[in-house]
């Protein structure tokens, strides 16, 4: 069963990461990455930019209002995303939890039994370069 | 971005890693409300202080408070006025363990900061780093200190003077500003806006101070421009629909996403159309890109959303031989209009040049004379086009006179490739 796993945290925080701490941070989850891959459970995995940067589009009857934000009045906001393949929830958990190991202190993770995923690729030359 | 309390006694990396971010993260809005609570800024930064270290002694354990500003301000508020008592000698300090546990207490004052008082508290504490009677250095310097928490010796070494220096130039601008009288009421609209735009145009001076860094000083001056991009991260986090906010944001991403590009190995400075694109930053580019688009649908134009647009056309092109021109021309006559100066036609010129060649861009260049004359790149732009034109003991000239007035070696430097080009081809 495919599950998202939906991380959120303090945009704030995290864009207060130490260039240090930043790549420690993201060498640990790396390693969680490559092994959910080799066992062939990985899925799409997004890191998104700042709500700062996100525009909304509101839909209404008359014409569509387009927003700035979300910016919503809560602490933390989703900043990124992975979809896995998990046996249970049991299982989904335990991934979560490996992320918060590699990725500790503030933030939660929204474990999130994915529907349908319609999986089409990009091509190779999208930006931001895919990693 | 680090705290001074990365040299604090280590729990864990882990620990002190995130909860090192958690607390800068925190300051400004932590540190603005207690300056609005006791009006006195050695006092708010104290009682925040002191909020930090309980922070570091209980949350390994406890784990992070739900609302760490609002969790900082009330321990912060608590520990100042014990602090009063216990010069007093009244009452004794409450134990640790009451103070861990606040759930009630702060969900109480978070409902109390409601979001206008946040954005305030922000603005002031950033605005009165900003006072006229101090030069731009000592403003940068108290921003980076007071707003930003870095250290005093971090501060020091990003502008190459001693420690003792740094500590006595931040005493003296938090002295003066203390004298001037902190600015507590709550503004209007009208006021707002203007400490928006003087906080705007000292966060960007933050932000040249690291980007006009020579290559040789990348490791510390170069953190400014780091520094410059996170105070408009907070600015535009507190100001999320102000597009000369977005735009200043872009253009700083914009600018710093080509960083690792512009001086090749020797430490000389790559032009942008020689620069190898493949180095400039991808993530930088895309936020920087997201922001201008959503800016321009605002149609509310000002000069850091022209500034990033020009940017936005350089970083759109996949090769510099795709540049367009012809929308940078116009977009720098956009920029004249807006803020008018000699420097701007100079660049204005530039794009001119490429689009309707060297004696058109000449002709904009040369009254610019009498105010550039000692501008090192008003004669650099001059000699090029000069040069294009086959006049080459004027460029000659033009290009003596710049390296005469060359900043740094590195311009120095490359002055002197243009001269043994006019050379070479005179051979």
């Amino acid at each position: 069963m495919l599950y998202a796993i939906l991380c959120y945290n303090s945009e704030a925080a995290v864009g207060s990461w130490s260039k240090q701490y930043h790549d420690e941070t993201m060498a640990r989850l790396h390693v969680v990455n490559d092994k959910l891959a080799k066992q062939g459970r990985l899925g799409p995995v997004a890191r998104l930019l700042p709500t700062t940067a996100a525009t909304t589009l509101r839909k209404s009857r008359g014409e569509n209002l387009v927003i700035d934000g979300p910016f919503a009045e809560t602490k933390e906001q989703l900043l990124g995303f992975y979809v896995v393949d998990c046996a249970s929830l049991d299982q989904a958990i335990e991934t979560a939890k490996e992320l918060a190991v590699a990725n500790p202190g503030t933030g939660s993770y929204e474990i999130r039994p994915v529907a349908e995923l319609h999986d089409h690729k990009l091509p190779a030359s999208g930006s931001p370069r895919r990693e | 971005m680090t705290t001074s309390f990365r040299r604090a006694e280590a729990r864990g990396v882990n620990d002190i890693g995130w909860i090192d971010a958690v607390l800068t993260a925190a300051r400004p809005q932590a540190v603005g409300a207690l300056l609005r609570y006791f009006r006195d800024l050695d006092t708010a930064e104290e009682a925040f202080q002191e909020a930090c270290l309980r922070a570091l002694k209980t949350w390994p354990q406890n784990g992070p408070p739900r609302d760490a500003a609002a969790w900082l301000i009330f321990v912060g508020r608590n520990a100042a006025m014990d602090d009063v008592r216990r010069r007093a000698k009244q009452v004794a300090l409450p134990d640790e363990a009451a103070i861990s546990d606040l759930d009630d207490a702060e969900s109480e004052l978070a409902d109390r900061l409601d979001g206008e008082q946040y954005r305030d508290d922000i603005l002031r504490l950033l605005f009165v780093c900003c006072h006229p009677e101090l030069p731009s250095t000592q403003q940068i310097a108290l921003a980076l200190r007071i707003v930003c928490g870095l250290s005093v010796k971090q501060i020091a070494r990003a502008f190459l003077v001693g420690d003792a220096a740094m500590e006595q130039r931040i005493t003296r601008a938090k002295a003066r500003i203390g004298g001037a009288g902190l600015p507590f009421e709550t503004p209007g609209a009208v006021e707002r806006a203007e400490r928006l735009a003087t906080v705007s145009a000292m966060v960007y001076l933050v932000f040249n101070e690291g980007y006009s860094a020579r290559s040789e000083e990348a490791t510390t001056r170069g953190t400014l421009a780091d520094d410059g991009i996170w105070l408009a991260r907070l600015l535009l986090r507190v100001f999320p629909q102000e597009p000369e906010v977005m735009g200043l944001m872009a253009l700083m991403l914009l600018q710093q996403a080509r960083a690792a590009a512009r001086f090749d190995d020797k430490g000389a400075i790559v032009l942008l159309e020689d620069q190898d694109r493949g180095l400039w930053d991808d993530k930088r580019i895309a936020e920087g890109l997201a922001l201008i688009d959503k800016a321009m649908r605002h149609r509310r134009p000002g000069a850091y959303q022209v500034q990033a647009a020009i940017a936005a056309l350089h970083a759109r092109a996949k090769r510099a031989e795709d540049t367009d021109w012809a929308q940078i021309d116009l977009l720098y006559a956009n920029l004249e209009r807006l803020e008018p100066s000699p420097v701007v036609t100079l660049n204005r010129a530039v794009a001119v040049n490429k689009v309707r060649g060297p004696a058109a861009a000449l002709e904009m260049v040369e009254p610019l004379g009498a105010k550039l004359a000692n501008y090192f790149y008003f004669h650099g732009v001059k000699g090029a086009l000069l040069q294009q034109l086959d006049r080459c003991a004027e460029a000659r000239a033009a290009f003596d006179r710049a390296i005469a007035l060359a900043n740094t070696p590195a311009e120095a430097a490359h002055i002197r490739q243009h001269l043994d080009h006019l050379d070479r081809e005179n051979a």
